[in-house]
């Protein structure tokens, strides 16, 4: 009883502890963290509409599930830049080349759809 | 008046009012513009000597469909059916081949039309890996400068210009996919190696395009996705990573596997084939790996974070092992090809996958190849494992790796040498620069007050820093010079042999064969051509060929006629099939070839000029490939004791095969060689055993003037009565 006492109260203490030290982030990067968030929810939604209708466009389904992987993964490395703590590139160029990623990723995905 | 005869360098540029900055540019300019000028005309041996033609035999299909691309358009030519080769089966050609080498061609070709120079797309091909080769110096410079610095990239793009291991395959004529594809590799691993030094998107995302580009020019690109996950898994567990590696790995292989995929040969390999699970394997374990590094940044208590690791690593570990599972045993991974299994079993090919053995290219290479393509970048390659080792740093890391992985594959498969090459000169030269640094810094430490001349500002600096920390024995200045003539003299001796090579050994067009007369004079064969050209222009449009793989696409690009196998060799069984028919009995032979609406059978001999990669020789492997699909043909029939003869004490099956009877019908009456009996075949070594040679179903039709190549026509049915 204890330890799973003591358990539970460790994941609640994990829990709360993740939850004050990711409200201090600056709201600039949450909202590239929403954005992160929002592209994989997108990515699984296609897979499960994968698993339930069959995969025949194969193309047209790799080319939808990695542009979200695609943005997300495009979007992480704009957050790793532009955070002060890491990096000291200016954050327009930093934003230039995700908008530049961006442009050849989505532009594959188009020619890539079929 | 003062007359100064020696005036050295420094005071020459110096009286041209040039800063010492600017004199060091102006000597790396010069020295890269020689170089690449030098790694161009080193490989015209052959076009000088012979002329400008194509040489080998997969170049002529890379000839054919650049010239099909530059008459029809790029969406003709992507959607191709070529009815001309495997009949009756055909090739899809479009989606079977790798188009990076045949569209650079025709955009240079394109380029000197609109600039009015109007080449025939030959002269294009012929010319284009020089061209590419002379780019490559050019990256190898810019590598070595990321590596290590300039002076190692000056020794890199000399050494590579002229190294034998990559002149081998990209000579003028050599059209063939290597020679764009060195380039791509070396430019790929530069960016790649740039975007992990700097952490910029923008270089990842050239690093994925030139991903793309080596996707597209070879079919060795899987070398580099799998090269790359391994650097990135070594700097994981040896906790060199940075943020840098997540965005360069991460930018790259997301945008580089979608543009790979836009090729149709590759297709949906970089999800399906077990060859590329290691990419996607190391991408979600670096997610996993950074997330939790994420975490533990934000939370400052170690105790909750080792709670959570413990979680999250427990769900990815099942997690993946269930995903990877189910992939392989649903068989929707599909395992590795015998192809890249191959490279990890030499012993693999022989027991299984026949066709793969019988190439020469593909055996283990033994050590005299290494030394005649390598020479001194074979002793200086440790030595410059050595220095990375002393100054490791992301990017020697990655050389590093580079250069083992690619020496281990170079022992097991000849052509493989081709890839290690840009690794071993790139090692070499920091062998190189790095010593001859430290032996002029010691020189000019003792003159340092004598000399007013410039030192060279930036590359001396570091190099003295470094001679302080390297130096563990005092040398003489003596010493030091003495040191620096013996280098001179290895390099000098390199430059040589590296010549001569090129020149004797990797000039030859194959198609065209040189001997030296009775008198010393120089006798060429060009019996390949004459027999292709007679066949394009005496035989119906229509006619089908029947010959060995070897000289399908010749046949089908200069002789215009379909064949039936060619070099492609994707179908095994049609393959075994050919090669059937040639071991068999004339009586079943023909029925094989009615049914496969032969008309004409192409052979290759050299009894007579004594040319040693005749058909008879190459005899044993096609029957070993058709007794691998037909267990009629068996091998010890064609043999006398394990020994293969084909004088009069050779097995029976042997005298009266197809393949014996069209090479040596009419032979027995021929004179070959002073003092011997006729039909005395020169490439053998013996007179032939069945001198009496009767063919029933097919008539001689064409044999060239030295009996290299002859043609036979098979003959209709006979009329019933």
């Amino acid at each position: 009883m204890a330890r799973e006492k003591s358990s539970k109260d460790n994941a609640q203490a994990l829990f709360h502890s993740l939850r004050s030290a990711y409200a201090a982030t600056p709201v600039n990067l949450k909202i590239i963290d929403l954005y992160v968030g929002f592209a994989v929810f997108t990515a699984l939604i296609q897979v499960v509409y994968m698993a339930t209708v069959g995969s025949f466009p194969f193309n047209s389904f790799l080319s939808g599930v990695l542009s979200c992987v695609g943005t997300a993964v495009l979007a992480v490395c704009l957050r790793i830049q532009v955070n002060k703590e890491f990096k000291d590139l200016p954050p327009e160029r930093a934003f230039a080349d995700f908008v530049l990623c961006n442009l050849v990723l989505h532009l594959v995905i188009m020619n890539f759809l079929g | 008046m003062t007359t100064v005869t020696n005036m050295p360098l420094s005071d020459l540029l110096k009286s041209f009012k040039l800063k010492t900055k600017q004199q060091e540019l102006l000597i790396r300019v010069s020295i890269l513009c020689l170089v690449y000028i030098l790694a161009f005309i080193t490989r015209l041996f052959s076009v000088l000597r012979y002329e400008s033609m194509i040489h080998e035999f997969d170049p002529y299909f890379n000839y054919r469909t650049t010239l099909y691309l530059t008459q029809n358009g790029f969406y003709d030519f992507w959607n191709w059916f070529d009815y001309e080769s495997w009949y009756p089966l055909g090739r899809i050609v479009g989606g079977t081949l790798y188009p990076g080498l045949m569209v650079t061609a025709v955009l240079i070709y394109r380029i000197l039309h609109f600039l009015r120079f109007a080449v025939h797309i030959r002269e294009v091909c012929v010319l284009t890996a020089p061209f590419f080769a002379s780019n490559t110096t050019l990256v190898a410079y810019f590598f070595g400068k990321e590596i290590w610095d300039t002076g190692a990239g000056l020794v890199a793009a000399i050494l590579i210009a002229i190294c034998p291991g990559y002149i081998s395959r990209s000579v003028a004529g050599s059209y063939d996919n290597e020679g764009v594809a060195i380039f791509a590799l070396l430019f790929t691993f530069y960016l790649f190696v740039k975007a992990v030094n700097t952490g910029s998107l923008a270089w990842s995302l050239a690093s994925a395009f030139g991903y793309f580009y080596m996707v597209s020019a070879w079919g060795g690109y899987v070398f580099i996705i799998n090269l790359i996950p391994l650097y990135v898994l070594v700097l994981l567990i040896t906790g060199r990573y940075s943020m840098r590696l997540y965005v360069a790995y991460n930018c790259m292989y997301v945008l580089g596997m979608l543009l790979a995929m836009q090729i149709r040969f590759v297709g949906f390999q970089h999800v399906q084939s077990g060859e590329h699970m290691a990419a996607m394997g190391v991408f979600f374990l670096m997610q996993v790996f950074y997330f939790l590094d994420w975490v533990k940044h934000m939370l400052s208590d170690t105790k909750l974070f080792q709670a959570f690791l413990r979680i999250t690593v427990t769900c990815a570990v099942v997690v993946g092992t269930i995903a990877l599972g189910l992939g392989m045993l649903s068989g929707y991974i599909s395992p590795w090809t015998g192809r890249f299994y191959s490279l990890l079993d030499p012993t693999y090919a022989k027991d299984h996958i026949p066709i793969i053995a019988s190439v020469s290219e593909h055996q283990p290479t033994a050590w005299s190849s290494f030394m005649f393509d390598y020479h001194i970048l074979l002793f200086l390659f440790p030595a410059g494992l050595y220095f990375c080792f002393k100054r490791l740093s992301d990017a020697t890391i990655f050389i590093v790796m580079y250069g083992l992985t690619s020496m281990y594959f170079a022992g097991v498969m000849v052509r493989l040498i081709l890839v290690a090459t840009p690794a071993v000169c790139l090692i070499s030269a920091i062998a190189v620069s790095a010593t001859v640094k430290n032996l002029t810094v010691l020189l000019r430490s003792k003159n340092k007050g004598v000399l007013t001349g410039s030192t060279k500002g930036s590359s001396s600096s570091r190099a003295s820093s470094k001679a302080l920390l390297d130096q563990s024995q005092p040398f003489q200045k003596n010493g030091a010079i003495a040191l620096l003539f013996g280098a001179f003299y290895l390099l000098s001796k390199y430059a040589t042999h590296c010549t001569w090579v090129t020149s004797e050994a990797y000039s030859s067009p194959s198609i065209v064969l040189a001997a030296r007369g009775a008198h010393g004079n120089r006798v060429i064969f060009d019996d390949y051509r004459e027999a292709y050209f007679w066949l394009r222009q005496n035989t119906p449009v229509d006619a089908k060929v029947m010959s060995w793989w070897d000289y399908g696409y010749q046949i089908t690009a200069m002789g215009n006629r379909t064949v039936i196998v060619d070099n492609n060799t994707w179908n095994n069984t049609h393959i075994a099939t050919v090669g059937r028919a040639l071991s068999s009995y004339e009586d079943e032979a023909i029925e094989i070839m009615r049914s496969l609406d032969v008309d004409y059978v192409l052979v290759v001999f050299g009894g007579v000029t004594g040319y040693s990669s005749d058909d008879i020789n190459k005899f044993l492997w096609m029957v070993r490939i058709g007794g691998g699909v037909f267990p009629v043909i068996k091998e010890p029939d064609y043999l006398v004791n394990g020994e293969y003869r084909v004088d009069k004490g050779a097995a029976p099956k042997m005298l009266n095969c197809l393949m014996y009877k069209l090479c040596y019908y009419r032979f027995g009456e021929m004179l070959t060689e002073y003092g011997k009996p006729p039909g005395y075949d020169r490439a053998r070594g013996v007179e032939i055993g069945n001198k009496d040679i009767k063919l029933e179903h097919l008539e001689e039709a064409f044999t060239t003037s030295n009996w290299i190549v002859r043609i036979y026509k098979v003959k209709p049915p006979n009329n019933r009565w």
